[in-house]
């Protein structure tokens, strides 16, 4: 299991027994599914609740940083018929690793954030789509639900009050772009998960063509401690436009990978520090901040940033789904884009001429300039390349291929020419190679 | 139903079948799909074109739609693989931490390349992207379903040993 610490623990408080604190009766002992029993017996209105949600400020958790409130208030709640809250698990950003653990330690409080969901919205259905690779998590929700229902916190006339809820967990099986909202939709729907166009919003048409709510694991998780402690005070534990602790997935060359909960607004030094430092007392070179669609920043920007969104934008990033990806001078910039490109390549539903051609291109060129093979005029048609594909595509995948190779080449573009001209890496290889720390396990 | 079906799969991937499409609304079995070909994998070891329409049929969709599936999802074998696929992450994040390592170390261990199966039958190796495990790294899933954390050269050793790795026989 990764290492888990936190600054201000919110989210993570019921992580500290591991595996052995996620069932139903841990929950409840730590006060779950209060908030529920509360927003039932005093028969809170949905008004209220989207209300105190819209002032805590949360944030959507998944990548885009959506208001959740706002979110939550475009549902035509009035809409008489099927409507939908879905949960987004299928976790693939590279980089990104909290949902799972959310779900492995603390199942029940993104079930009783999905059903507060439900009632806030009048959805009767929930569906937790979660990714294929991590089954054994996969069978823990489901047994997590099981126990939800037998203690008549899911189903008909939850608690006895007039709401109703069910909710279920779907499974994928290996492909990324389900992570896009509406290509996960056509998955539920038993199809190949490729986005639909927006216009129509899933708040109008989503699952089966009714409307729907999408959000992020930890999204719904923040939900009843946000209740708990009231959305004001949430608000006060991050900063102004980004309330809140966040969960930040550390991974790469620091001494203790793992998920940190910190405020938003707490300096990347001290996240730094909180995973080991650097892996074997090495420099920092670079750090992608949001997952590996986010642009890569070097390390003297990132020393002088603060983890929130605003702070990351203005930096010249993203705070992505909070994937901290960070990477020491034995990195070759040109070799890690190489491995990025390929993924998205590979991942890109095709459906879109601009991202299906152009991740082929992205690919292949910075492939023959991390073998040697690259020439003079590659770099200014990598540049023209991501022009082609931004904004010209059915979902942001085309986007998330396209901002690593500029923003690589934008900050480190010496070591693309250096191996155009020279043919081989800046870095020398066996260097490249110790900096994983295979052969001989460095422990914190 | 038909005897395609009961020839192919056993009343317990049947079962386990309808039990998925309960979690769905009667008019959509087709959202099950996606465990109903995991649950035939699990029990054919691949997936063949015959598999494929009998879970179309139990689903009551077309079986080009249940292989539009099949094909659009990497967890799918659409060819016989080893007893025992060995996905390993080599995406970025895990690269940092020993994830191409691991696969190299793996491909001289067990004599192949990615997407090749061991001449016993045995291995399947395969390149995975991001896990969602990548605090863990190196990992690897096998066969779908079991994640293995921290796989430094003395645990992939021990899980090589524990699937019957340099033994004759299967
Ligand atoms: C290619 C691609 C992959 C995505 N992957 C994920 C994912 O794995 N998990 C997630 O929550 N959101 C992912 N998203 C964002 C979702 O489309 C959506 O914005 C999000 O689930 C909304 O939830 P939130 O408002 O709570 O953040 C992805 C988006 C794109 C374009
Ligand atoms: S941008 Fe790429 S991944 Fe997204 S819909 Fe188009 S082809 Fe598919
Ligand atoms: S990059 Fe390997 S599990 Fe995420």
């Amino acid at each position: 299991m990764a290492l888990i610490s936190a600054l201000n623990p919110l989210l993570t408080t019921g992580w500290s027994r591991g595996d052995d604190g996620w069932r139903l009766a841990d929950y409840e002992a730590r006060g779950g599914y209060v908030q529920l029993r509360r927003l039932l017996n005093d028969k809170v209105s949905q008004d209220d609740l989207i209300a105190e949600v819209k002032k805590s400020v949360l944030r959507g958790r998944g990548g885009a940083g959506f208001p959740t409130g706002l979110k939550w208030s475009f549902m035509p709640r009035a809409f008489p018929g099927d409507k939908y809250v879905v949960c987004n698990s299928d976790e693939g950003e590279p980089g990104t690793f909290k949902d799972r653990d959310l779900m492995r330690f603390d199942p029940h409080s993104v079930i009783e954030g999905m059903i507060i969901a439900g009632y806030a919205m009048g959805a009767g259905r929930g569906y937790n789509y979660i990714h294929g690779e991590i089954f054994d998590i996969y069978e823990r929700f489901e047994e997590a639900l099981d126990e939800a229902r037998s203690a008549g916190l899911l189903g008909q006339k939850i608690l006895g009050s007039e709401f109703s809820f069910e909710l279920f967990a779907h499974h994928g099986y290996g492909a990324y772009i389900c992570g896009e909202e509406t290509g996960l939709l056509e998955s539920l729907e038993g199809k190949k998960g490729q986005p639909r166009y927006k216009p129509p919003f899933p708040a109008s048409y989503g699952l089966y063509g009714k409307p729907t709510t999408i959000n992020n694991t930890e999204t719904f998780a923040a939900i009843p401690f946000i209740l708990a402690i009231g959305g004001e005070k949430f608000l006060g534990m991050g900063k102004p436009n980004n309330g809140g602790t966040k969960l930040f997935s550390v991974s790469g060359h620091v001494n203790r990978p793992g998920n940190y909960e910190i405020p938003l607004g707490t300096p990347f030094s001290t996240l730094l520090d909180m995973a080991g430092g650097m892996r074997g007392g090495r420099k920092l070179k670079a750090v992608i901040p949001g997952g590996s669609s986010a642009p890569v920043l070097p390390a003297e920007i990132m020393m002088n940033t603060t983890m929130d969104y605003d702070s990351i934008a203005k930096a010249g990033s993203m705070l992505g789904s909070g994937a901290v990806i960070v990477m020491d001078e034995t990195v070759c910039m040109v070799k890690a884009l190489e491995r990025l490109s390929y993924f998205y390549f590979e991942e890109s539903c095709g459906q879109c001429t601009p991202c299906r051609e152009g991740t082929g291109w992205l690919y292949r060129v910075v492939h023959r300039i991390e073998h040697g093979e690259g020439r003079p005029e590659d770099l200014d048609q990598l540049n023209r390349v991501t022009d082609n594909i931004m904004g010209r595509t059915i979902c942001a995948l085309g986007d998330a291929a396209s901002l690593p190779v500029r923003s690589f080449i934008n900050h480190f573009k010496s070591e693309f020419e250096y191996h155009i001209e020279n043919k081989k890496c800046l870095i020398d290889p066996a260097v490249q190679r110790a900096g994983s720390g295979f052969f001989k396990m460095e422990s914190a | 139903m038909s005897s395609t079906v009961n020839n192919l799969l056993s009343a317990d991937a049947l079962t386990r079948i309808e039990r998925e499409c309960a979690k769905y609304p009667v008019d959509q079995r087709q959202s099950a799909v996606m465990a109903a070909l995991a649950i035939a994998q699990d029990e054919l070891g691949w997936l063949a074109k015959d598999t494929i329409a009998a879970v179309a049929q139990i689903l009551g969709m077309a079986p080009v739609a249940a292989y539009e599936v099949a094909s659009f999802y990497n967890m799918y074998d659409l060819a016989p693989v080893g007893k025992f696929k060995i996905t390993v992450c080599t995406n970025l994040p895990c690269a940092l931490s020993g994830g191409v390592d691991a696969a190299d170390y793996l491909k001289t261990k067990l004599g192949i390349t990615f997407n090749e199966t061991t001449a016993d039958g045995k291995f399947t190796l395969k390149e995975g992207e991001c896990l969602g495990a990548c605090g863990d790294s190196p990992v690897m899933i096998l066969n779908n379903k079991r994640m293995c954390s921290f796989m430094h050269p003395e645990q992939i050793d021990a899980l090589l040993a524990e699937c019957g790795h340099g033994k004759a026989g299967a």
